[in-house]
């Protein structure tokens, strides 16, 4: 310990509805929600970017809105709903709309931002199922991709964005 | 617990303030979280003002159909702060306390002569907001203090304009300079009342009150604000001679003479685009 400060040890019990589940937690005050995330609940879609709330890497959604996880401390989502890139497939196996439509058109190339993107998808598209190009450009600035592949990331929630309205409808006859 | 050390630091949103943990520019032995005081987050007319509890969501200032209406200054400098994650967990408060020299909450406070409502220990006291800053980070309020409200005032005028402009890297980033103005306009469409300011560009915001009473006489006389360019030339002129004796911050982004001369033409916008939103006219891309 540089500052040569006594270091406290003592816990926190903490609450977390994580992707569904709920997860009873003792967590030292200074633990981050994606430390916490990432070392006691092993989701380590949430990735540590800049490690200063401008990359955006590190987004989570809470109670559905995107934030970011590097800049909250755990014991201050204490009863929030969490919702990682983990949860969001149907089934184990399967991909959502949003992680499908990022394949087809090759929404990603390193990779390393595309868990935080696909979140803000989802965000954007559960509030507002018919995003114009600039709404999505507007959400996905608040994510940094290294490689600048946003052109192919816009076209990515674009089409997840048409197919998810038009999931409930009866199909077409050929 | 605030009172006992200056290591202890209140939390709320933590968004101006984990960043500087992050870069050890801050290193607080205890944090006091105050996100969850619901006492602490409204929205609600007080008098002739707006009263905003220090820990009030900025994102839930952007839809706040009585901050669009009654503080349209505050209600346009919504979407430039932070992205909409940072909004979503950084407070109004926050933002004031920890004052940013770009932060634009801070300088619509400033222009509009905010008044800062604050307690010391069981003491309750209140401070306006062009004697709240002191530099960049730095506030009157001691570390024992917690900001709980800020309120702005309601101009009561028909015709009421806002304009505001920034410059930054990247779109949302904090900026190198910025500016802002709020008009009053009377039933001849001449300008009686003028607040303006500029942030980002000194060590806090500044309001350039001696500018806004030269405006206003100018305008009187029907010298600015006349759609001419000998009006548009003197509004320019009267704007860079009193961004001249402002002293700005210098680093590697940003040069002082940089941020001058930005600063001169982005409150040159935001006075016009005021003029023109009160006249009711679309605003012209600059």
């Amino acid at each position: 310990m540089p500052t040569g400060t006594p270091r406290e040890s003592h816990t926190v019990p903490i609450e977390l509805a994580v992707n569904g589940k709920t997860h009873l937690l003792d967590v030292e005050p200074r633990m981050r929600l994606l430390d916490c995330l990432r070392e006691r609940l092993l989701l380590t879609g949430a990735h540590a970017g800049c490690e200063h709330g401008v990359c955006g890497a590190c987004t989570v959604l809470i109670d559905g809105t995107p934030i970011r996880s590097c800049l909250m401390f755990a014991v201050q989502a204490d009863g929030c709903t969490i919702t990682t890139v983990e949860g969001i497939a149907p089934a184990p196996g399967e991909l959502s709309p949003v992680q499908d439509a990022f394949c087809e058109t090759h929404g990603m190339q390193c990779g390393y931002c595309t868990p935080a993107m696909i979140l803000t998808a989802h965000a954007l598209i559960a509030n507002n199922p018919a995003p114009t190009r600039e709404e999505i450009v507007e959400a996905v600035s608040a994510n940094i991709c290294r490689c600048t592949g946003y052109a192919q990331i816009i076209e990515a929630v674009a089409l997840a964005a048409e197919r998810m309205r038009g999931r409930n409808q009866p199909a077409r006859q050929p | 617990m605030l009172a006992q050390g200056e290591d202890v630091r209140l939390i709320a949103g933590g968004q101006t303030l984990v960043p500087l943990m992050a870069m050890r520019l801050a290193r607080p032995k205890r944090l006091i979280d105050i996100a969850r005081i619901g006492e602490l987050v409204f929205v609600r007319r007080q008098g002739d003002a707006v009263a905003i509890g220090a820990a009030t969501k900025q994102c839930a200032l952007e839809c706040d159909g009585l901050i669009g209406a009654d503080v349209p200054l505050l209600a346009k400098v919504m979407p430039l702060i932070g992205h909409a994650p940072i909004r979503a967990r950084g407070t109004v408060g926050g933002s004031i306390a920890n004052a940013d020299p770009a932060a634009e909450i801070a300088l619509v406070a400033v222009i509009l002569d905010a008044i800062m409502v604050y307690r010391e220990e069981t003491r309750s006291a209140e401070i306006a907001a062009s004697d709240f800053f002191v530099g960049p980070m730095t506030t009157v309020l001691s570390p024992a203090s917690c900001l709980t409200c800020v309120r702005f005032p309601i101009w009561r005028e028909e015709r009421i304009g806002v304009g505001f402009h920034e410059v930054s890297a990247r779109r949302s980033d904090f900026a190198f300079a910025s500016a802002g103005a709020q008009i009053a306009l009377d039933g001849n469409g001449v300008c009686r009342r003028l607040a303006l300011g500029i942030g980002a560009v000194a060590g806090v915001p500044l309001r350039l009150k001696a500018l806004e009473r030269a405006l206003v006489d100018l305008a009187m006389a029907g010298r600015v604000f006349a759609d001419s360019p000998a009006a548009e030339s003197t509004l320019r002129q009267q704007v860079a001679a009193a961004i001249a004796d402002v002293d700005p911050l210098s680093d590697l982004h940003a040069s002082a003479d940089y941020r001058r001369r930005a600063a001169t033409s982005l409150l040159v916008r935001a006075v016009t685009d005021a003029y023109r939103d009160a006249k009711g006219e679309p605003h012209r891309a600059h």
